[in-house]
């Protein structure tokens, strides 16, 4: 589905149902150099099992169109633009990696609008590599490489998907090869300047999941601690044999995860 | 300056899709002999059918096994994603059922397999697909024959059996710029050789009964996509871009982004045509891909050896293999194919008092090791006259065009002991002059 905003086309992928603003909204939010594709499943799931869902593409990424916003905050203030567009139904906020952030700092702001948090591969720094920084300024493709590499788990880089035939090193590569020049470096450059989120926790007051992967190398679990310590009501799973791109490797875990948890949470 | 670490293609052609069973802690890939698969309920049932959870439902669309070694090629080749079909002709028939429809055009080369030439000039044609065939060594020619309705460029990496080298990077900025798709046939080059998608091709297409088995016991086929094609962009695919009814209005490419087209030709083609690998043949498959590196070296080796020799012998007038100087695509397998050439060597035999025909049926009977049969890659080394079997259904001003000279014997030269090939055909060579 479309969204205008500031005269530019916002796009949300609603799963194959339409939008529908009497169900609980379910938002997706995706990571850096990335679309609502990394959440395909998860999107067409939830949206068969009595969510409305809006696996948002960021401005500049996707189907949206606009520049990239380089700031978490910034985005996290759109975001909620975006959502008063659509309904002024509370919301369940989900985010990959910067769109974790977003989505931390999102409920930060409004807290009393936000009915569960699930922040999947999230850390309270996402410090980024001098190197891969510096690659993403020059918009050189190694910076796909590197985050692809590290980004999935070392079980990952043999394969083995749940989903058959489709080769999940390939298939990341190419989606952060489609990003067009500036994004990933505006991106990466957002998630390495936030330093908010342990203050953002702080103001959160609904359940929140935090979703990680054992063999994580760009927010290892134990760099999620300082949030749960801040976080009113907070509980954390970690799968196993599972890198950064968490609902990309475990499909199906990261869809069971969210489900039971969304149960008791909105109970 | 840090950089990105993968599996180097060795570790990958024994390892990439699989990890060890869970439970049996099997190390090779099981066979999963299976039609169909248990569902744990009626709601995760539904799920699967509406992709909405990843997993196996019914071995047409797909399969554990043969899963394995659709992941372990589309890594091979650097690819999203990769469907095994059950020839390499099923392969080219769902890539163009996926992407064409009735009144299409396609742009193909002119020196392909007999069988993708019959398939192009009097298959498709009934269902309202044509084709122009081009010479593959002028990409100008293909780009001269696009029109509005094409949707599709083909062609060997490696013409079977003229042994032209395509240029791939110049015809895929041909067909970027005009808003198509690059399919090759890869079949003579594999991935160990060269991996079309690195220089711009965005569908791969192996008769995987080839090289990638390796055994000959098992005839296969397999489609990955590159995942580096704009359908949107190009505004030329409906299939691809629209909501399908046949889905309940999927998107593909709203969906699955650059595995768009992949998963719409298991959505639909392995669905409706049906032409899926059997576990047993994939079987079969995984245990040929496991030792592709080892074998392609051992090959290429073998043929250039063979072509040197047949080059410098009496008896024979022309030799063509992409490894010698003489070939006039030297330059350019040099770059495209830099670790070897292929191992299908094609010559002339110098025609005995008897013609041409006759000096060729000779030496093929008197050769001991090569076997005369109708297909090629397989670990032992082959023989065939394409003239009067794999390229007969065309007549003599096709053949011309297909680069298939009345005389020409081609050899797929195997890994046998070089020492004794070189004597089986240093012995036949002299039978037929006789
Ligand atoms: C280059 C090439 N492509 C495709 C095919 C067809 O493959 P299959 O026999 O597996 O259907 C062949 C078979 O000889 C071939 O040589």
């Amino acid at each position: 589905m479309d969204i205008h905003i500031n005269n530019l086309r916002i796009f949300a992928h609603t799963g194959g149902k339409p939008f529908d603003p009497n169900k609980p909204i379910f938002v997706l939010i995706h990571g850096a150099g990335t679309d609502h594709t990394f959440w395909g499943l998860q999107t067409r799931y939830f949206s068969h099992h009595g969510y409305s869902v809006l696996a948002i593409d960021l401005p500049g990424h996707g189907r949206s169109e606009g520049v990239p916003i380089d700031s978490i905050e910034e985005t996290a203030l759109w975001l909620w633009k975006v959502l008063d567009q659509v309904s002024y139904r509370n919301v369940i906020l989900a985010g990959h990696s910067m769109g974790s952030l977003i989505a931390l700092e999102a409920a930060s702001k409004r807290p009393d609008d936000t009915d569960a948090l699930i922040l999947v591969g999230v850390a309270e720094r996402v410090a980024v590599h001098s190197d891969l920084l510096a690659a993403a300024k020059k918009n050189d493709s190694t910076a796909f490489d590197m985050i692809t590499d590290w980004g999935f788990g070392q079980k990952s880089h043999l394969g083995g998907h749940q989903s058959p035939g489709l080769w999940m090193l390939g298939g990341g590569r190419a989606l952060l090869a489609e990003c067009s020049a500036g994004v990933l470096d505006s991106d990466l450059s957002a998630c390495h300047s936030y330093i908010g989120a342990i203050e953002a926790s702080k103001k959160i007051s609904c359940p929140t999941l935090l979703l990680l992967g054992d063999k994580d190398r760009m927010t290892p679990p134990k760099m999620s601690v300082p949030l749960k310590e801040n976080l009113r009501i907070s509980e954390t799973k970690v799968l196993s044999d599972v890198g950064h791109m968490i609902m990309i490797e475990k499909p199906n875990e990261t869809i069971d995860v969210m489900d039971e948890f969304l149960r008791r949470a909105l109970s | 300056m840090v950089e990105a670490k993968f599996l180097k293609f060795d570790t990958l052609s024994l390892h990439a899709g699989q990890q060890p069973d869970k439970i049996t802690g099997a190390r090779a890939v099981p066979l999963y002999q299976t039609t169909s698969y248990v569902f744990p309920d009626v709601d995760h049932a539904a799920s699967l059918f509406n992709l909405e959870r990843a997993g196996h439902i019914y071995s047409r669309i797909s399969n554990p096994t043969v899963s394995v070694f659709e992941e372990r090629m589309a890594a091979l080749e650097n690819g999203v994603g990769a469907i095994a079909t059950s020839s390499g002709q099923a392969a080219l028939s769902l890539a163009v059922m996926t992407l064409m429809d009735s009144g299409g055009h396609i742009v193909a080369s002119r020196n392909i397999y007999g069988g993708s030439h019959n398939l192009f000039m009097h298959t498709l044609p009934r269902f309202g697909i044509s084709t122009t065939l081009v010479d593959p060594r002028n990409p100008d020619e293909f780009k001269k024959a696009i029109r509005p309705e094409t949707r599709l460029l083909f062609s060997e990496t490696i013409g079977n059996p003229g042994l032209e080298i395509l240029d791939i990077p110049t015809v895929s900025d041909i067909a970027s710029q005009a808003g198509l798709p690059l399919m090759v046939d890869a079949t003579f080059s594999t991935p160990y050789l060269l991996k079309p998608f690195d220089y711009g091709a965005n569908i791969v297409m192996h008769s995987a009964t080839k090289w990638i088995g390796g055994h000959g016991v098992a005839i296969g086929g397999v489609l990955i996509d590159g995942g580096n094609f704009n359908w949107e962009g190009s505004n030329n695919f409906p299939n691809m871009t629209e909501p399908y009814e046949g889905y309940h209005g999927l998107d593909f490419t709203e969906e699955f982004g650059p595995a768009a087209f992949i998963m719409r030709a298991r959505a639909e083609g392995l669905r409706d045509f049906g032409a899926c690998m059997s576990p047993q043949n994939a079987f079969y498959l995984i245990q040929g891909l496991e030792t592709l590196p080892m074998r392609m070296s051992r090959h290429v080796k073998n043929a250039s050896l063979v072509a040197k020799f047949l080059n410098e012998a009496d008896e024979v007038s022309w030799v063509r293999y992409p490894g010698l100087e003489n070939h006039p695509d030297f330059k350019l397998a040099k770059k495209l194919l830099p670790k070897g050439a292929g191992s299908i060597v094609t010559f002339g035999i110098r025609p005995g008092s008897d013609g041409a025909r006759k000096t060729g049926a000779k030496f093929i009977e008197a050769l001991r090791l090569f076997s005369h049969l109708a297909n090629v890659g397989d670990a032992k080394s082959l023989v065939i006259h394409p003239a009067s079997t794999t390229h007969q259904q065309m007549d003599e001003q096709g053949l011309l065009e297909a680069g298939v000279k009345e005389e020409m014997v081609r050899l797929s030269v195997g890994l046998e002991d070089p020492v004794d090939l070189l004597s089986d055909l240093r012995q036949a060579l002299r039978s037929s002059q006789k």
